[in-house]
């Protein structure tokens, strides 16, 4: 049995943040969730797709966010409790069947997890997805601990039922990837059967409706201000003329420095957990005997602007900061010390900061930037790529992928990169406007996430560029999920169909097309070169396993290369591929025999053929 | 109960967050209490994975610079890059063992003299314990337990607030079946070296 399906209320155990979220929706008795994976929300997805397995739960890993949040919400229409699990940049995407949705609700809890990314650890931007609350007029969650939020996932089910409108929980990396002990509670059965009732004059928003729709939001909104003035997320911790206002993780980093300088009995803490619509009336009595307030919040000023609200309309007076020079960036996350320094110096308490080491003697370490891996085939793609274009001024918009480290040198194919599915809708415009030729890369996950209607686009504009497909069978980067171009029965699981990526172009009009082995060296580059010649839009798919996730399926080469005596030294392998299997000893290229997959791409680049199988 | 501050550092693949599991897991069977954080963005691709670890009463769970008490490190390079987040108290436990960067291994960049980073973290800190941890491994006979090892190290010097037989029992539930043996053997070598 899976450990998040365990019946034992009461039992402790370590539990990821993630998967306490997972744990919460089981114990909700969640029967549908549906995602598309992104850093830091994947685990949660993992651990339901696991569950899935072996109960009658419903997973689905959809194409997009958008169609996770659509498939979501007919499943919460049908009176299923169900969780919608992305990254914060997911909501983007997600974002017009939001609004809307918020307007028609749902009748069996929904819950939007929006795994939001302070300081980027693994995002292309770090916006702060409460504002989605604030312009969908949705509740938002933020837990601060752990234990919380299993709770939060667990209430925002019966919250969603209780509006009738979806809920957001929004956490941050460090909730979702930190780890602490956990007590169960008791785990809900599950109503996995749902049913549909018509009721099109309030489900179909043509403006008529939506207009009825809309009010009835606006009474929701106030409906959810109420209760999130008497929910028990929304506490005061302490006593003190002073006050901090904070959410998420600030609370821990908050409460810690109120011990550590010391400030029990001056110091008094909000924190706010529901907050989303804002508890007006609880801000208010709290502000309303302070001499000063401070509010810490990562991300942007939106508890502060409320604070700041709440204190005008009732005529309140007293200093109120949280984001300022000397106080609280918008960018990066919060740790303890910065807290710490930042009350310290709001409320001028004397505080010694800890004496840091003087590390200005240290030699400079060689960096370790992450590196496509050995034997990746992403890195031959670039290679034949750039050699088949070697005589024509390139540039390369780009997408987001394990293949977006094709930036680094010695690879360099990468000048252009906004969001998932941009690699195919900026090759347009830059075809048009750079006057350079336009090479464009993207992953097969990302072509169906959105690659596609940017490749619909271009044939429609006839622009003229050539797109990349890199289809490794699997999206990588985020921990090697399926999606709709996976072999799922080579994975063990049936039920499901397979769409071709090169019956896609071939059906959407593309004539121009090379399918290469990007392990065949010379045969592509002759391919692709050829394609290049080519006018209008042209794509290469480029087709090889990513090994990692071979060798998960058992398909490993043992072969390995070494080079040879016949090695010049003129390092074209070095300096053209940089695969992390080789190294450098005394002045000689060397290939770690415990890295190299055997892609045998070195040895096919080397102008000596120095470069063999080992013996 | 005074609050202890770990901190360890490794290259992706070293197994970091297994150790993070396993300390997180004797710290729940001591009745311990613990927060853990983890970053590891791009550990599957060669970068770094760093793992905070607060035990005792702390709401927090990371870290900041200059606050670990304990820095452990997998690699030696990756111990001394992470020397910002100790302080002059702090006990530094590292293995010896070198995996340079790529960058470091192709030519570009050059790799720090073992013995000056070994003299650096004496000088800056409270006390360094350094060994070839991958050697004990070996010896061990798993090459991948150099995360045990180090756990073994760091059970040995007292400052965890809980004794090694809480970790033994940890890596007993935590690791895999076939491997515990391997693991506590090399648990038990990394813990003389320390000792
Ligand atoms: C809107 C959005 N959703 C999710 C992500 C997280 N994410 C980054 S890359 C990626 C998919 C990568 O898969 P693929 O395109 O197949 O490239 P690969 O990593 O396999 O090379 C995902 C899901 C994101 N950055 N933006
Ligand atoms: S995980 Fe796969 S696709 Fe990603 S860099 Fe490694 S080999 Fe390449
Ligand atoms: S064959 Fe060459 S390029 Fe391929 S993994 Fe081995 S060393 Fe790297």
């Amino acid at each position: 049995m899976h450990k998040l399906l365990e019946d034992a209320p009461g039992k402790t155990l370590l539990l990821l943040g993630n998967e306490a979220i997972a744990r919460g929706a089981i114990e909700a008795g969640v029967a549908c969730a549906a995602t598309y994976p992104g850093t830091p929300s994947s685990e949660i997805s993992l651990n339901l797709f696991q569950i899935s397995r072996e109960t009658d739960l419903y997973f689905e890993y959809s194409t997009n966010e958008k169609v996770a949040l659509e498939v979501a919400a007919a499943a919460a229409n049908c009176g299923v409790r169900t969780l919608c699990i992305m990254k914060h940049v997911g909501v983007n995407v997600a974002a017009d069947a939001l609004m809307t949705l918020a307007y028609v609700g749902v009748k069996g809890g929904l819950v939007i997890v929006s795994a939001d990314d302070p300081f980027m650890f693994s995002s292309q931007n770090e916006q702060d997805n409460r504002y989605y609350g604030k312009m969908s007029g949705l509740c938002v969650l933020e837990p601060s601990t752990l234990q919380e939020a299993k709770e939060m996932t667990a209430f925002a089910f019966e919250l969603s039922e209780n509006l009738g409108q979806p809920v957001i929980l929004r956490t941050t990396t460090r909730i979702n990837h930190s780890t602490a002990a956990i007590t169960l509670g008791p785990v809900s059965p599950r109503r996995a059967g749902g049913g549909f009732e018509k009721n099109p004059f309030m489900l179909v928003t043509v403006p008529a409706v939506s207009r009825k729709l809309h009010t009835r939001l606006l009474e929701r909104i106030e409906k959810a201000g109420d209760l999130a003035e008497q929910s028990p997320y929304n506490f005061v911790q302490g006593k003190g003329p002073l006050g901090i206002v904070v959410n998420g993780v600030s609370f821990n980093y908050a409460a810690d420095a109120v011990n550590d300088l010391k400030l029990g009995g001056r110091v008094s803490i909000l924190r706010l957990g529901f907050a989303n619509p804002a508890p007006k009336n609880l801000i208010a009595s709290f502000l309303a005997d302070k001499e000063k307030v401070l509010v810490a919040e990562e991300g942007e000023p939106f508890m502060e602007e409320m604070v700041k609200v709440a204190a005008q309309e009732n005529g309140l007076t007293l200093p109120i900061a949280g984001k300022g020079k000397e106080l609280f960036s918008r960018e990066g996350e919060f740790d303890p010390a910065l807290v710490r320094r930042v009350i310290a110096r709001y409320f001028s308490v004397l505080y010694q900061e800890p004496e840091k080491l003087d590390l200005a003697d240290l030699p400079p370490i060689p960096a370790r930037p992450p590196n496509l891996c050995a034997g990746c085939p992403h890195r031959a793609s670039f290679a034949i790529i750039k050699k088949a274009a070697k005589n024509s001024e390139v540039m390369f918009p780009t997408d987001i992928g394990c293949y977006t480290l094709g930036l680094l040198p010695p690879l360099n194919a990468a000048d252009f990169l906004i969001c998932m599915g941009s690699s195919s809708g900026t090759a347009g415009g830059f075809a048009r406007f750079s006057g350079k030729k336009v090479i464009s890369f993207i992953g097969d996950s990302t072509f169906f996430h959105s690659g596609i209607p940017g490749l619909v686009n271009a044939i429609y504009n006839n622009h003229d560029f050539t797109l990349v497909i890199l289809d490794n069978g699997t999206t990588a980067m985020t921990g090697h999920q399926p999606h709709p171009g996976v072999d799922m029965e080579a994975l063990g699981f049936g039920g499901y169909n397979r769409i071709d990526i090169e019956k896609v172009i071939r059906g959407l009009g593309v004539e121009n097309i090379a399918v290469i082995e990007p392990l065949k060296v010379k045969k592509s580059i002759a391919a692709v070169e050829e394609l290049l010649e080519k006018p209008g839009v042209k794509v290469v798919l480029s087709k090889e396993l990513c090994p990692l996730y071979a060798r998960s399926l058992g398909k490993v080469s043992k072969r390995v290369f070494a080079v040879s005596d016949k090695c010049k030294n003129h390092r074209v392998c070095v300096d053209e591929l940089g695969c992390p299997a080789m190294y450098i000893q005394d002045g000689r290229v060397q290939i770690n025999p415990g890295q190299c997959t055997g892609c045998a791409v070195c040895a096919q680049i080397c102008p000596e053929n120095a470069i063999l199988p080992a013996k | 109960m005074q609050v202890v501050r770990l901190i360890i550092v490794a290259v992706g693949g070293q197994g970091n967050l297994l150790a993070a599991k396993v300390l997180g897991e004797a710290a729940l069977f001591a009745g311990v209490p613990v927060h853990m954080s983890e970053i590891h963005g791009m550990a599957q691709r060669g970068g770094v994975v760093e793992s905070a670890i607060i035990f005792g009463n702390a709401a927090s769970s990371i870290i900041s610079d200059g606050e670990a008490d304990i820095l452990v490190g997998f690699e030696p390079a990756e111990t001394l890059r992470a020397l910002n987040r100790a302080h002059a108290d702090t006990w530094v436990i590292t293995s010896t063992s070198p995996l340079p960067p790529f960058t470091a291994a192709l030519g570009k960049g050059v790799y720090p003299k073992i013995e000056d980073m070994l003299a650096l973290m004496t000088k800056k800190t409270k006390k360094v314990i350094a060994f070839d941890a991958l050697e004990l491994a070996r010896q061990a006979n798993n090459p991948l337990a150099v995360n045990m090892v180090l756990v073994g190290a760091l059970a040995a010097t007292g400052k965890l607030p809980f004794g090694p037989e809480a970790v033994k029992k940890a890596i007993e539930t935590t690791t895999k079946e076939k491997f515990v043996p391997a693991n506590l053997k090399a648990f038990e070598l990394g813990f003389g070296a320390a000792s």
